[in-house]
């Protein structure tokens, strides 16, 4: 296998003491940092951005795959031992991860999903490995009408069809393509929506406008309904499972990652439908088999949905790496950090720039085993996390948020500008706005308007060159097919959770 | 689509203290009107390109136009009983009413530190951040609020220049780190 062979080499590079060190540093990082509650894998990566500054890309990717993978397990430690998980790939997992861990089983759950994300991670990034490759040489053949049609449909499908509204997701996506619009304009050299601000003639700093989103919105939203009773955080020891427990999480495991990494290489809502899936096929091949039934902490029921969560994470990296394309909130920021760096992405990307690309991977891949090895010690430390009092809790988030965006230019104004995306942020939590739409449209929205453009000036402004393409023609009947079914069953599967009322009844006891 | 009728009928299970409508939706879409009003008239002053048959001005058009449209249609379902469903969280409490006073502090907390970030320096303004913010957020150990937050702006300001090669800005205390 060629694909094998290029790990293998990334591998080699990868393995130098230097590289080990900083894939450590990003793993405890990114654990400790997806630990905090309110704080999901995409802010952690947002918010430490500027730790990989002085770093050259390869040493800040090794960094940042680190960080990725441990924000995740963060997060489902957090799900486990608090009932009330922060974002919305870790609901399945609270469900019977919070039970267990009241009977007592807290180190199970806790082992089931290390060792869950371990080899749903794994498996998830050999087939990255695989799939990448493939699909950016078909991708370079790609035009730019089709690249343009393909960027419709991420937007159109995070906007509409997933989410509880189609209104609102469109209002976050218009808003998002309106931020992304901030700056010159890339062919006529025009700044659009700067007002004659200099600051503003520059795009807009994605790693801003994600840390003001992320990091201070929550913060600000937090601030207006903390809690002000403390929850009861259940303590754990270090996790272990026994034979039995192993025996009853290999198959969640395994089905978990086949449910997960196709929905993460599409731009469906990233880890929250496979997640759902997992914990309901589960749920039906558990019944009639001895354990612990569903409700009452079955291990499957954490081991499967964790699985799912981690192998989506690593399929989002498909379509990043291949085209060039985020689906994930996580993925626009990862790109971003490569843009800093003066890389194109793109298909073009597997072969100019290939080194760095197979270090990632293979780093992906260390990352998570360092993952398994340090999480499964400290795992009582990062227990103890979750008791940082909320104020001097925030109150970090909100220094390390504007450290970052100062850091950026050295410039108070990107504070300011931090300080307003958080105001949007806040406005969203509000209104019930869905995030992601509004950062692929930061993102994608530049982006489809230069391949738009690009067609168009090809074809010497004939709009037909828009469905030149046969794949240009096949995106554009999925798009309709997806909002036809979406108009014809009124709510999407995944929010509606059948243990919802359940799970509700569970926290007002735990008040 | 629902008509008054059923509206009416769920309303009534859910008590007389839930309210029907989120009048400040209204203010929400009157923004997002006036943004894309300001988009849209923005555009209307750019040249337009040579040898481009697009030119800068579509895509402000379109994306100004839909958000007009957006901001209509949210006022619309505002009007007709759509409430927002709130975002929940680890540390949230949805059900008491929101804290606003708290959030005002923070922000003024914020723009103390932009106004003197040059002045006083990271170091001075990053620990009256810390102390501020959790002040703010209602924590009365402001002496050991006030010490971590110097602690953590005096080593991040060391981690940034040594660490990571980027100066932040020293303040008054130029030459003293």
């Amino acid at each position: 296998m060629d694909s094998f062979d290029l790990l293998w080499g990334g591998l080699s590079a990868a393995v130098t003491p230097e590289n080990l060190m900083y894939a450590a540093i990003g793993v405890l990082l990114g654990t400790f940092v997806g630990v905090l509650p309110g704080i999901g894998p995409a802010m952690a990566v947002a918010l430490l951005l500027p730790v990989t500054y002085g770093l050259e890309a390869t040493s800040s990717f090794i960094m940042f795959a680190g960080i990725y993978y441990g924000g995740m397990y963060g997060g489902s430690t957090t799900s486990i031992l608090l009932n009330t998980p922060g974002e919305s790939a870790s609901v399945m997992t609270a469900l019977e991860g919070n039970r267990m861990a009241k009977r007592g089983r807290a180190a199970q759950a806790l082992a089931t999903a290390a060792v869950g994300s371990f080899i749903a991670g794994t498996i998830g990034t050999l087939l990255v490995a695989f799939f990448a490759p493939a699909l950016a040489s078909v991708a370079v053949d790609i035009g730019a009408p089709s690249y343009f049609a393909i960027m419709v449909l991420a937007l159109v499908m995070t906007a509409t069809v997933i989410g509880a509204s189609v209104v609102r997701g469109l209002v976050a996506l218009f808003v998002g393509l309106t931020i992304g619009l901030v700056g010159l304009d890339l062919n006529t050299g025009q700044p659009r929506l700067s007002f004659g601000v200099a600051q503003l003639n520059d795009r807009l700093d994605i790693v801003v406008v994600a840390v003001g989103i992320f990091a201070l919105g929550e913060a600000l939203w937090v601030a207006a309904h903390l809690r002000r009773t403390p929850l009861r955080v259940i303590p754990v020891g270090r996790p272990w499972m026994g034979r039995r427990d192993l025996r009853r999480s290999v198959g969640p495991w395994l089905r978990g990652t086949a449910y997960g990494f196709p929905f993460g290489a599409i731009p469906a809502g990233g880890a929250e439908i496979p997640t759902f899936l997992s914990y309901v096929t589960e749920k039906r091949l558990a019944r009639g088999k001895g354990g612990e039934p569903f409700g009452e902490g079955a291990i499957e029921g954490v081991a499967g949905p964790e699985a799912a969560n981690n192998a989506s994470a690593a399929g989002m990296f498909v379509p990043m790496l291949a085209l060039g394309i985020p689906v994930t909130a996580t993925a626009s920021v990862m790109l971003a950090a490569l843009q800093g760096y003066g890389i194109t992405p793109g298909p073009q990307l597997m072969t100019e720039q290939s080194d760095l690309v197979w270090t990632l991977l293979a780093s992906l891949l260390i990352g998570n085993l360092l993952l398994l090895v340090l999480n499964l010690p400290l795992a009582p430390m990062w227990a103890k996390l979750l008791r940082i009092p909320r104020p001097q809790l925030y109150a970090g988030i909100l220094f390390f948020a504007c450290l970052g965006a100062y850091a950026t230019n050295l410039d108070p104004f990107d504070v300011g500008l931090l300080l307003a995306f958080g105001l949007l942020g806040l406005a969203m939590r509000r209104f019930g706005l869905p995030v992601l739409p509004l950062i692929l449209g930061v993102i994608l929205g530049p982006l489809m308007e230069t391949k738009l453009r690009e067609a168009l000036t090809i074809s010497d402004g004939d709009a037909s060159a828009l469905v030149s393409e046969p794949l240009a023609v096949v995106v554009y009947v999925v798009i309709a097919l997806a909002l036809l079914a979406r108009l014809l069953r009124r709510r999407p599967a995944a929010p509606t959770h059948p243990e919802e009322t359940d799970r509700r009844d569970e926290e007002l006891v735990n008040r | 689509m629902s008509t008054l009728v059923p509206d009416a009928h769920e309303a009534a299970p859910s008590g007389p203290a839930a309210p029907r409508r989120d009048l400040a939706q209204l203010g929400l879409a009157a923004v997002l009107a006036v943004v894309g009003g300001l988009t849209v008239y923005d555009a209307t002053t750019l040249g337009t390109g040579f040898a481009d048959p697009v030119g800068p001005r579509v895509f402000p058009y379109v994306i100004g136009t839909g958000l007009v449209v957006l901001a209509v249609l949210l006022a619309v379902a505002t009007l007709r009983g759509d409430v927002p469903e709130a975002e929940g969280g680890e540390d949230v409490d949805l059900t008491s009413p929101a804290d606003w006073l708290t959030v005002v502090k923070l922000v003024a907390v914020l723009l103390f530190t932009i106004a003197t970030v040059d002045l006083l320096g990271w170091a001075i303004s990053g620990a009256v951040l810390f102390a501020g913010a959790a002040w703010s957020l209602g924590s009365r150990t402001l002496l050991r609020d006030v010490l971590v937050g110097a602690v953590l702006a005096v080593a991040s300001w060391y981690a940034f220049y040594v660490g990571l090669g980027i100066p932040l800005a020293p303040g008054i205390l130029d030459g003293i780190l």
